[in-house]
Formats: C-alpha cells, sequence, structure tokens
C-alpha cells in the first residue's frame, strides 16, 4: 500500500487539488448562476493585493502626463481652444433649440402623464485595470463603496454606455463591459424602434439579439438603452449598427460597434442616482426655448435706469439720444461699453451672442414663439462689448442654468458667480433628460 | 533541436528565494491586468501568469511544486476576472504538473527546447480552460484556431525572453 502511494504519490496530490477545484466551481455554480457572494472574499484578497499597485501607476503616469501636456506640450493649443471656443458656442445655441423640441416632448409627458427618468448625480472615477483576459471583459475603476457605488449601477462615458457595475469593493468596483458574454442590456434602434437584447460575444463583438428578422435595419443606424434593463435610463447611446445578417431561430444577427471605445477607457461616469418622476407642469408649460435663449444672453438694462442714465448722458453731451433719433434701427445690445451709434432702445427686450449670428438661423424658424420673438421685435444680434472687454475670447455671459453639462476646461463667466439662481431652470435637476442623448452631468470631478 | 532525454540525477534542480517565488507571480498578475488598459490585444495574446507557472515548474523539477504553483497562480487569475473561480485554476494546475514532469525528464533549458515546450502548454492549457468552462460551468466560449496559433507563438516567443530575465532569479540547491 504505502508503494503504491509512494509510487503515484504526486499523481495523486494532482487528482486531489483537481477534485477540491472542481469542487469549489460546483459550489460557486448554482443553478441561478455564479453565487457572487460567497467568493467575494477571496476576490478581495486579489484586488486588493493587484490595485494598488495600478492605482500608484495610474496616478504616476496622470501626473507625468499632465506635466508634460499642461507645461511642456502647448503647441498649437491656443489655435484648438480659439476653436473649441466657437464649438462651444455653436452647441451652447443648438442646445436651446433642442430644449425646445424637450420642452414640448416635456409637455406632452405631462398630457400623457409619463414617468421619465434624469439622471440626477454621477461619479467619475478612473479605469486602473483589467481581468487580464480575454475571456473575462471587466475593467476595475478606482471608486467603491467610499464613493457611494454599489451593484448594478450604470457606467458610461459621454460617447455612450460602458456597463454596469458588477462587485464593489471598499474603494475599487468592477465594472462587467457590454461586450462581455454575460452582459446584456436592454436596447432599441432610433429610427425604427425596434427593441432588442445587447449581448457579447466571445470575441468582444456587441450584438443586437431578438430583433425578427423580417424587420428592415439598416447598417448606420443608432442604437439607443431601452430602460428595459432597469439598469441604464432610457435613451442613452449604445452605438450604430455596422452589419446585419440573418441569425436563428427567425433573429436577425446585428453587429454592433460601440459609441464608446471599450477598448481605450480612462475615464468613465457611474450613474449613482436617477430619478424616475413625473415632469412638472409648470415647467413644461412656461419655459420655452426663446426664453431659455433670452436668459442666457445678456439682458436689456432695466427701463428707467437707462432712461436715467441717457438722459445724464443727454445732458452731458448736449446730444439727443440715438434711440430716440432713430427709432427704426435694429435693436442692438449695448452692453456696458456700446459702440458709438448703437445706443440701445431700452424699451424693448434684446438679446445678443457673438457677432455674426442671426437669431432666427439659430432658432431654427421658431424666432416668434414667445418673449422677445413673440413680440415681433426683430432679433439682431451683435457682440456684447462688456463681455468682449473683459474677456475678448471668452463666451458671451450667461446666466447660470444647471441643465446645461459642464463643459471640462470651460471659464466659469462672471454672470454665473455673480447671479446663481437668478431665473428659474427650465429642465429641473441638475441633468437633461434621457431622451436628449446629451452627455451625462458629471456633477463629481475626478480627483 | 537539442531536447535530450536526461535522468533524474543529471538535471539541475533550481530553488526561488521567498521574494522571487511571490513578486514574481504577483508582478505577472499585475502586468497582465494592467497593460491591457492601453493595449487591448495583450490579454487577448499573452497570458504572463501562464509563463511564469511554466517557467517555476521546469525550473524546479517538482510535480507536486509545479502543481501548487500552478493552481494558486491560476486561481488568483480567476478571483480578478468575474468567470467563477477555478477554471484558470484547474488548467493550471494541470500546466504546472506536466511542465514539472516534463522538466525532470528533459532539458529545457535552451531557447528551441523552451519555445515548443511553451508552445506545446499553451494549447495544453487552452483546452483544459476550454473543457472546464464548457463542461463544468456552461459557459460559451469559441476557440478560433488563427487567433489561437497566433497567441501560442506570441506566448512561446515571450516565453524564451522572459525565462531568459528570470534564469537570473535561480539559485542551484
Amino acid at each position: 500500500m504505502e508503494t503504491v502511494l509512494g509510487r503515484y504519490r504526486n499523481l495523486i496530490i494532482l487528482v486531489g487539488v483537481l477534485f477540491l477545484q472542481v469542487l469549489g466551481l460546483a459550489m460557486q455554480v448554482k443553478k441561478n448562476g455564479v453565487d457572487e457572494e460567497k467568493t467575494r472574499l477571496i476576490r478581495i484578497w486579489a484586488v486588493n493585493a493587484i490595485t494598488p499597485l495600478e492605482r500608484t501607476l495610474v496616478w504616476v503616469e496622470n501626473g507625468s502626463g499632465d506635466l508634460w501636456h499642461n507645461y511642456f506640450y502647448l503647441r498649437g493649443v491656443r489655435a484648438e481652444n480659439r476653436q473649441l471656443k466657437e464649438q462651444i458656442e455653436e452647441m451652447r445655441l443648438q442646445q436651446v433649440r433642442l430644449a425646445d423640441d424637450a420642452a414640448q416632448a416635456r409637455r406632452l409627458q405631462v398630457l400623457l402623464a409619463f414617468k421619465e427618468q434624469f439622471i440626477s448625480h454621477t461619479v467619475a472615477a478612473q479605469v486602473i485595470g483589467s481581468s487580464g483576459s480575454d475571456l473575462s471583459r471587466i475593467i476595475y475603476i478606482d471608486k467603491g463603496e467610499k464613493a457611494g457605488i454599489e451593484r448594478d449601477m450604470a457606467v458610461m462615458t459621454s460617447d455612450g454606455i460602458v456597463g454596469k457595475v458588477l462587485l464593489v469593493y471598499p474603494s475599487v468596483a468592477q465594472v462587467l463591459l457590454i461586450n462581455d458574454q454575460s452582459s446584456g442590456v436592454g436596447a432599441l434602434l432610433e429610427k425604427t424602434r425596434l427593441q432588442g437584447v445587447l449581448r457579447g460575444t466571445a470575441n468582444g463583438e456587441v450584438m443586437l439579439e431578438r430583433v425578427m428578422s423580417d424587420e428592415q435595419v439598416s447598417p448606420g443606424e443608432t442604437v439607443l438603452t431601452s430602460g428595459g434593463d432597469q439598469i441604464f435610463p432610457k435613451g442613452l447611446p449604445v452605438g450604430t449598427v455596422t452589419k446585419v445578417g440573418n441569425g436563428r431561430d427567425l433573429f436577425l444577427n446585428i453587429k454592433i460597434k460601440p459609441a464608446a471605445d471599450l477598448s481605450k477607457l480612462e475615464e468613465v461616469l457611474v450613474l449613482v442616482e436617477k430619478q424616475e418622476r413625473q415632469a412638472p407642469a409648470e415647467e413644461a408649460v412656461h419655459m420655452r426655448a426663446s426664453d431659455i435663449l433670452a436668459q442666457r444672453l445678456p439682458s436689456v438694462p432695466d427701463k428707467s435706469a437707462a432712461d436715467a442714465k441717457s438722459a445724464a448722458t443727454a445732458a452731458k453731451t448736449g446730444v439727443t439720444s440715438n434711440a430716440e433719433a432713430q427709432p427704426k434701427a435694429p435693436l442692438k445690445e449695448p452692453g456696458n461699453g456700446a459702440k458709438p451709434g448703437g445706443l440701445p432702445d431700452p424699451g424693448k427686450p434684446a438679446t445678443a451672442a457673438k457677432s455674426g449670428i442671426q437669431a432666427p438661423t439659430v432658432l431654427g424658424g421658431r424666432k416668434a414663439r414667445n418673449s422677445s420673438a413673440a413680440n415681433g421685435v426683430p432679433i439682431t444680434l451683435l457682440p456684447d462689448a462688456s463681455a468682449k472687454s473683459a474677456d475678448p475670447d471668452s463666451a458671451v455671459p450667461r446666466k447660470p442654468d444647471s441643465s446645461v453639462t459642464p463643459i471640462k476646461g470651460a471659464q466659469p463667466n462672471a454672470f454665473q458667480e455673480d447671479t446663481p439662481s437668478a431665473q428659474p431652470n427650465p429642465a429641473t435637476p441638475s441633468t437633461p433628460p434621457q431622451s436628449s442623448s446629451q452627455p451625462p452631468a458629471d456633477e463629481s470631478k475626478p480627483q | 533541436m537539442p531536447i535530450t532525454y536526461t535522468s533524474g540525477e543529471q538535471v539541475e534542480v533550481y530553488r526561488f528565494s521567498l521574494p522571487v517565488t511571490v513578486g514574481v507571480p504577483l508582478l505577472a498578475l499585475f502586468v497582465q491586468a494592467f497593460v491591457p488598459r492601453r493595449f487591448p490585444g495583450f490579454a487577448v495574446y499573452v497570458d504572463l501568469p501562464l509563463l511564469v507557472t511554466i517557467f517555476f515548474a521546469m525550473a524546479r523539477r517538482n510535480p507536486i511544486s509545479g502543481l501548487l504553483t500552478g493552481a494558486v497562480i491560476g486561481l488568483a487569475q480567476d478571483m480578478l476576472g468575474h468567470n467563477p473561480i477555478g477554471i484558470y485554476g484547474i488548467a493550471k494546475t494541470v500546466v504546472g504538473y506536466g511542465a514539472s514532469s516534463l522538466g525532470v525528464k528533459l532539458d529545457v533549458e535552451n531557447a528551441g527546447a523552451r519555445l515548443l515546450v511553451t508552445l506545446g502548454f499553451y494549447f495544453m492549457h487552452a483546452a483544459v480552460y476550454f473543457t472546464v468552462a464548457h463542461g463544468l460551468v456552461n459557459m460559451t466560449q469559441t476557440w478560433s484556431w488563427p487567433r489561437g496559433l497566433l497567441a501560442a507563438l506570441a506566448n512561446a516567443f515571450l516565453g524564451v525572453v522572459l525565462y531568459f530575465v528570470l534564469d537570473k532569479f535561480k539559485q542551484r540547491t
């Protein structure tokens, strides 16, 4: 007996070790899938052994990168800055137009007593590592329980959804990417509104399943979240259709290119709080795009104050106000340092933006809905001299609007700091409705 | 290709200091988890923990030590993913046992032998992994021969370089 044991000792130990592991596997795999809770402790050990190193390396990497990019490699930054500011201007004005559509949608939702989901709070996190295996497509982020992250929270970037939180540790969380085989996301096609289930494949591709083969789906169509999974709010960008083919069981095989680049994730947003509520009627009724535009752009000085000022000026110079001398002149926004010959007509509301931008074009034909436009006053958008004098390159001062997603790197303007809550916020809480497909609000900046 | 059959007395058995025994597998796991953040293809084609398992098993030439090394490294690798713990563990246990058993019988000190041995063990590892994943956990994994061959070659060539570096930490018994 001893001879047999001695002779086959290695083999017996091998079989024993394998048996133990198979037993462990069998205990983890239950009828309803893998029991995560039982394996939590040993996973914590492994994660705690690896992630501090990753976190340190990411910190060093970012530090050196920031040093290089922020202090040394600044070639072309001014030109890019100027270009980006112009882009921001265009986007802000475009947002006004979209806000009109959103307001209309909200009015309809009120009428139909719809409930909608709002992203009310997100936490920005940095990607510090991965599983290291192509058979388990997960990433680790540097925020965990301490930052309020919980299991099954949605993870996204400004481009689109990324995945969901799978496991949470004190200061780290594990995120299952949408291209993992075990992932499933409720999705719908933007144009046709066909619903399906988004799944990952073994090769790391993303497929939209459960769309019947008799439906018309064309490459290039955008895919959004449907909200049916109760994890991702409705309307977040998922990706675009790249290939459509016939699959099994009368279903189409739809290949999706994810909107977020899943292979190069660096920073992500975790949706830690979303609100589901009915859109308030008063907001939906009273606020229109032109109102918002009027709020954002420099307002006309108070009439009495302006009259007194112009009277004082006239008394000093002995010249009649241009506003009186040229009553039919197009309305122009003076700012504090108005140009000669361009004095305002204080009796009429006026708006202004950067030079060369005409309101009718911006509003896309909606210029005469209400407010200044509704009064029949032609709006001519001229540069705001005061804003220019303060900061020649900066954006036109605007009233604060927490519905606008803060744009990283944009300088806060003076108006925002001075009058933080001067106007009602049209789009309530701090984020836009999901249907507008805007990037989620980043309320906590990366630390 | 000088793969020579040797008796157990002829081959040298090595051991490693504790920091190397613990640190090298940890470093391999760390690099395996960290590098794909920037180079996603790394996780597809390279399996550093497998290379470390093969190296330690072949150098120690002790099947029990080899299988235990493989089991520990494999289980640690499992813990970093989200799949059930034990799939990599079982695969690397088998590889560790096989590599150490082979190390007893063959001279695997030269580059050519190491290249072939790593190639072979990569396929063995993949076969065991897929068998366990399919048979025990009911995971749907697909095997791609072109990708598998590329990955095996990448691991084999990287392994030769890595073993050369790790040879510096060997201590004669």
